[in-house]
């Protein structure tokens, strides 16, 4: 049993409401930082902790903290990135929906830290109710003296303010959120300026994840250090991973970034293995728009090692035969499950997302949804899957956010490694139609080159 | 003064030029200049194209992702190149960079990528749109492009729309540049014009077919690159490559006045500000030079203006044909077609004919006899000694 720091106490009753949370030694971080610390110990804390940020690019928080510009009678501003949209991500709506109160908590120690006395939560549209909880936390936060002026006798304001998304993924693109929260069209921005230098009206901004601003809390209480011995490597303490697709147990975990990936999967104390007696063909390890990878390179890394859940051995063998840690959400598919079916559903969601700003994302997203619809109903040529990874080679690193990037990796990954695949369903139409592809040779143990 | 300068310079000191090479092409530029600004000082093949971005235009550029390039080193301060291309419309430089337009494999590839993009959904119809001749998409296309489509599905269209009683928005030639919403943004004093929907359905719109109706809103179509808004008053008139450009102006209280004409004999066909060498507006005093409505849409009599001269037309535009420029004697094949005799011809036609030896649209103002005069020599002396002003 790994140690939990974010959601060790989210099965007590009530703790949704202040009495409880306070109760529970919430609220602790804050009266540390505001009564014995000053806002650089704090930064200095969370670099020693090595926490790196959770939504998904991995960067590390502290430096990322200390790269924000301090220019003189200009706000700095915190946004806590709540737009959590990925297909197969709900860790954020997890800990929104069951403990308001630690972001709330991270929010202030975090806005102390950068002297941000106006910080925003921008959350998704979709989350409706959630939105209604946070607002709760945050008066139940003010009226106690967590929050408004002059909290705790230290001079230090800060007011947190939800912000409603409209139901666009782009938003959760960290300028384009900032465009929306000015209330602009969420067209991501053109970097640099970073928003480090020039974000929320031109000001200088830190976006963070909400996982990210949360687990500032368990830092604050244990310390840098504590935080930063759980974990291997860089990968430093816990993780929470949204997992579902076809495993017995699907649901938000708190894991210690040291288990191995088969050990998620099959232990009892996670997924629980896969669903009705399947075997397992292929895995997203981090949220959509990470590359997908078959069994066999899921569980052992192309040298042969036991794959981790880290942000270091799930990225090994870079592309090629790797993946991303990406924002944690974990989809596992079965034998049964069709990878062309899957690619499609994936280009169709990133087609209806693009924000259209920028032209090889805009029409390249669009053109690979059709090839792949074809393909997957029985119409698709061989030269097809040529010119779909020609097409999704000219749109990454093309464009002026990751969408483009996030569009064209799930295409590539699935034709790297399941290419056999997508050939059957050429060359066998009409069987495509009626079954699918199975398992074939996915999950046979890879051979190792000598060296 | 400068050495002094420099000797006194604290740790931080920045200098007031920095020198980028670009395709191996070294100039100085000021700081703040963007690559594709530096390029265009440079000049010809090695500025990248830009089919977004807008020098007048606060904000544009970045879109399109045609003026990708390579950026090999970043200064000298930190010489790592760039991981990726970068749009050098909104890519400042910095000292000592050294940046591959045309010399790089990886920008013209990427670059044959966007304009295979752009096309993939645009109707193609240059036979019927106006736009043809002065379009930089057919441009792009004609420089980057492929023969043939990969595309083999349903191109996206829409419905043509009329904004107001002089422009047409025809989106399914859009490229979706947005010059024409920062035109709206920064010129005009009401925003009625944006961007509805998102991703491959975006389309340009005024918001539920309001009506574009106030002083400035022609020059969108000015901005448009492609033929997406154009001219109610000219549209299917005539082509840009029959019509005769001229410079004229006239005292406007709204505008600087300052136009080009489109001429059929003296019929104006349609009234459009000047453009530079990059297609955009030209500046006057180091502001853009747009024009209100009514130069535009209702001065179209020739007693209207006042007339400058002719326009310069770059000699690779289509508009250009039948133009007296660069003209060029024709090789005499006409004695090795004989064996080496020298036939005597009753006239050679290129010795009389003296209007071919000047570059009319190279004259500040309209030709007269003056113009072609020659001395005893037979040498002309008369170009370029026209000022424009009648004896």
């Amino acid at each position: 049993m790994g140690s939990k720091l974010l959601l060790d106490k989210v099965h007590i009753e009530n703790i949704r409401s202040y009495d409880v949370y306070r109760r529970e030694g919430g609220y602790r971080s804050v009266e540390k930082a505001i009564r014995s610390m000053n806002p650089v110990a704090v930064m200095e804390e969370v670099k020693k902790s090595g926490l790196r940020g959770r939504g998904g690019a991995g960067f590390p928080t502290g430096m990322k903290w200390s790269f924000l510009a301090k220019p003189e009678g200009v706000p700095r501003y915190l946004v806590c990135n709540a737009d959590e949209s990925e297909p197969g991500t709900f860790k954020d709506r997890y800990l929104m929906e069951f403990i308001p109160h630690l972001l709330i908590e991270g929010l202030i120690v975090s806005s102390y830290a950068i002297g941000s006395n106006r910080t925003y939560i921008y959350i998704r549209g979709e989350f409706k109710w959630i939105i209604d909880i946070l607002e709760q936390a945050i008066t139940e936060a003010k009226n106690n003296g967590w929050l408004g002026k002059n909290i705790l006798g230290s001079g230090f304001d800060c007011e947190i303010y939800v912000h409603s998304g409209a139901g666009a993924y782009i938003c959760g693109e960290e300028t384009a959120l900032l465009e929306s929260l000015e209330g602009k069209r969420g067209n991501p921005r053109i970097k640099p300026p970073f928003p480090a230098v020039r974000g929320l009206w031109d000001c200088p901004t830190v976006v963070n994840n909400v996982e990210t601003i949360a687990a500032v809390v368990p830092i604050i209480n244990d310390g840098g250090d504590n935080y930063a011995k759980i974990g291997t490597g860089k990968s430093t303490g816990t993780k929470l991973i949204s997992s579902c697709g076809n495993i017995k147990k699907p649901g938000v975990y708190e894991i210690e970034m040291s288990i191995s990936v088969e050990e998620f999967i099959y232990s009892d104390e996670y997924c629980g293995g896969i669903a009705n007696g399947r075997r397992l063909k292929a895995c997203i390890p981090g949220g959509s728009s990470v590359p997908i990878l078959p069994a066999n390179l899921l569980l052992k890394t192309a040298k042969g090692d036991s794959r981790m859940m880290t942000y270091e051995s799930l990225a090994d063998g870079g592309f090629q035969s790797g993946s991303m840690m990406g924002s944690g959400g974990f989809i596992v598919l079965d034998e049964d499950q069709c990878v062309v079916r899957h690619t499609y559903t994936l280009a169709r969601f990133y087609r209806h997302e693009s924000c259209g700003q920028c032209s090889p994302c805009r029409e390249g997203t669009g053109w690979m949804e059709k090839i792949l619809l074809n393909i997957e109903n029985g119409k698709g040529k061989m030269s097809d899957i040529d010119l779909l990874w020609d097409i999704q080679r000219k749109i990454e690193g093309n464009t002026i956010c990751p969408l483009g990037d996030a569009a064209a990796w799930p295409v590539a990954a699935a034709i790297r490694h399941f290419r056999d695949e997508f050939e059957w369903h050429i060359t066998n139409p009409d069987d495509a139609q009626r079954r699918n592809y199975g398992l074939a040779n996915y999950a046979e143990p890879l051979k190792v080159v000598a060296v | 003064m400068a050495e002094e300068i420099k000797k006194e310079a604290p740790a931080n000191f920045k200098p007031d030029s920095y020198r980028v090479t670009i395709d191996n092409i070294t100039i100085e530029v000021p700081p703040g200049t963007t690559i594709l600004n530096a390029a265009r000082q440079i000049g010809g093949d090695v500025t990248p194209p830009a089919m977004c971005y807008y020098s007048k235009l606060q904000g544009s550029g970045g879109k399109c992702r045609t003026c990708l390039v390579e950026v090999a080193a970043g200064s000298n301060a930190d010489p790592r190149p760039m991981p990726k291309l970068v749009a050098s419309c909104r890519t400042n430089v910095m000292d000592g960079m050294v940046v591959k337009n045309i010399t790089s494999e990886k920008v013209l590839e990427a670059r044959a990528a966007v304009v295979e993009f752009l096309l993939i959904n645009h109707p193609l119809d240059c036979p019927i749109c106006d736009q043809a001749g002065e379009c930089h998409l057919q441009d792009l296309g004609y420089d980057h492009g492929k023969e043939g489509t990969r595309y083999e599905f349903r191109r996206r269209t829409f419905e043509k729309e009329d904004i107001g009683p002089y422009i047409q928005l025809h989106m399914t030639r859009c490229i979706l540049c947005y010059r024409c919403t920062y035109v709206a943004d920064q010129l005009t004093d009401r925003r009625v014009h944006g961007i509805l929907d998102r991703g491959d359905q975006a389309e340009i719109s005024t918001y539920i077919s309001k009506a574009i109706d106030n002083d400035f809103s022609g020059n969108m179509i000015d901005v448009c690159p492609v033929g997406a808004l154009t001219d109610r008053t000219f549209r299917f008139k005539n082509r840009v490559w029959f019509t005769r450009p001229i410079d004229a102006h006239r005292d406007c209280d709204k505008c600087c006045g300052k136009v080009t004409l489109w001429n059929r004999g003296d019929e104006v066909l349609r009234v459009t500000v000047r453009k530079d060498p990059w297609g955009e507006v030209q500046s006057y005093d180091g502001k853009p030079g747009w024009i209100c409505n009514t130069c535009r849409f209702d001065k179209k009599h020739i007693n209207d203006w006042v007339i400058e001269g002719p326009t310069r037309i770059n000699r690779h535009s289509v508009i250009s044909q039948g133009h007296y420029l660069g003209f060029k004697k024709p090789q005499e094949t006409i004695s090795e077609v004989m064996g080496g005799r020298h036939p005597k011809l009753m006239m050679d036609i290129h010795s009389i004919s003296d209007v071919n030896i000047v570059d009319i649209s190279q004259l500040p103002g309209p030709a007269t006899s003056n113009t072609f005069e020659k001395d005893l020599n037979g040498v002309n002396i008369g170009m370029g000694t026209n000022t424009g002003e009648k004896d």
